[in-house]
């Protein structure tokens, strides 16, 4: 642990960390009332990689926004490590979503004018860290991430890949209790997709829980249980099960035969 | 199975086990093994139809092999083969043609074959995650076949998800 960075609570065996009950979110605009979720109940146990896939327009990206506090739900509860968290003010908002929450967006959102190692450290230092503290985390994680040669780079020199791990790093500088990441893949090429992917995949065998909202499949599979939203609703939530290791050969779905 | 064959030939004779091994080589272990069974059989089809010929292989301390060459006539086969655009099916019609007649039956309602195909397409992209990941990386055949199913499987659920829209 960095700092003042502590869980919310002792965890309690067989909760779930995170919970939202009957969430629902109305937006009034000037083309009229959209119910964009329509009554979620959503569960993610501890170390849980939750995928959360769906139509555009279905309202995945609006019910992250819901969990991670950026926008306040219609009605209906969201729970983190057994706290009500969805009638927070703004100012606890802010400071649960830097010590307990990671993001990480389509668009990776970096400081452009702060370095690579800046832009990791910043989040510790924030919640209290020592340099020295924050230093040792950023250090960790980027080699972890294998971006321990860009430190001193302004993120602007970096590929789309690199800036996602970057970002990547940022989110998880805090250990956070779960990480919400919104379509992290949806901007970067197929073999930069494939790096982060993979990089999502070990800190998720490392214990870390994550919420995934994502429109590629191969983004998805990599989760222990997919929900389908459609409508703002609940659709499918299944577990990813393996596939039969007869069908595991790619030529059985392109049907190459020649 | 023919045409790959053909076009193996086309560099040199070869006999059956050569031809299955040159088959996993190429491919990779993102295709299936060929059997040693269909080659032999698709080698006398196509001597049958005259585009390959055989002699028999005398062997001081082996079993005798067989070795095929091209016939000029497998020459022109291959050649119309390489030179045709290739038509290939792009609807899984077995599924499309269950989700549209389901209600008829009366034993399932139409959400529940989409959920249960889109679970079926993310257990197979896990298994092909999983071969890409074991994938040598230096085997660009294989690592394209994979990718291409991939991308096959990622149509397959964006369709489904049109039909979810339409139907549901």
């Amino acid at each position: 642990m960095i700092g003042n960075t502590r869980p919310l609570a002792a965890p309690v065996a067989g909760t779930a960390l995170l919970r939202t009950t009957r969430l629902t979110k109305i937006f009034h605009g000037d083309g009229g009332t959209v119910h964009a979720i329509r009554g979620v109940d959503l569960s993610v146990a501890r170390g849980e990689f939750v995928a959360v896939t769906g139509p555009s327009g279905s309202g995945k990206s609006t019910l992250l926004h819901l969990i991670g506090g950026l926008e306040p739900p219609t009605s209906g509860e969201i729970w983190l490590d057994d706290h009500r968290i969805d009638g927070l003010s703004q100012a606890r908002w802010a400071v649960l979503r830097r010590r307990h929450i990671g993001f990480v967006f389509q668009f990776f959102n970096l400081v452009s004018n702060m370095t690579v190692a800046d832009n990791v450290e910043l989040p510790a230092l924030m919640s209290g860290a020592s340099r020295r503290q924050a230093k040792a985390r950023r250090e960790e994680l980027l080699a972890e991430l294998g971006l321990a040669g860009k430190t001193r780079a302004a993120p602007g020199r970096l590929s789309g890949g690199e800036q996602q791990r970057v970002a990547l790093a940022r989110a998880l500088a805090n250990r956070p209790s779960i990480l919400l990441a919104d379509e992290p893949t949806g901007n970067l090429d197929s073999s930069n997709s494939a790096d982060v992917l993979r990089l999502l995949g070990r800190v998720h065998d490392q214990g870390q829980a994550i919420l995934l909202v994502t429109h590629e499949a191969r983004a998805a599979c990599l989760a222990d249980r997919v929900i389908n939203l459609f409508d703002g609703m609940v659709a499918d939530d299944a577990a990813v099960l393996p596939p039969p290791r007869s069908s595991l050969a790619a030529a059985g779905v392109v049907r190459l035969t020649g | 199975m023919r045409l790959p064959l053909l076009a193996l030939l086309a560099k040199e004779p070869a006999h059956g086990y050569e031809l299955k091994s040159l088959l996993e080589q190429t491919f990779g272990q993102a295709y299936p093994s060929p059997n040693i069974g269909q080659i032999y059989v698709t080698l006398q089809r196509l001597e049958q139809a005259g585009l390959v010929r055989s002699q028999n292989v005398v062997q001081a301390t082996r079993p005798n092999k067989r070795v095929y060459e091209l016939t000029p006539a497998g020459r022109d086969a291959l050649a119309a083969w390489v030179e045709e655009a290739s038509d290939e099916p792009r609807v899984r019609d077995d599924f499309f043609v269950k989700l549209v007649l389901s209600p008829l039956t009366g034993a399932t309602d139409r959400m529940a074959l989409i959920n249960r195909q889109r679970r079926h397409y993310l257990s197979l992209m896990r298994g092909l995650s999983r071969l890409a990941a074991e994938n040598d990386r230096g085997n660009k055949v294989s690592r394209l076949l994979i990718e291409g199913a991939m991308l096959h499987l990622q149509a397959d659920l964006d369709w489904l998800e049109r039909c979810q829209e339409e139907f549901v």
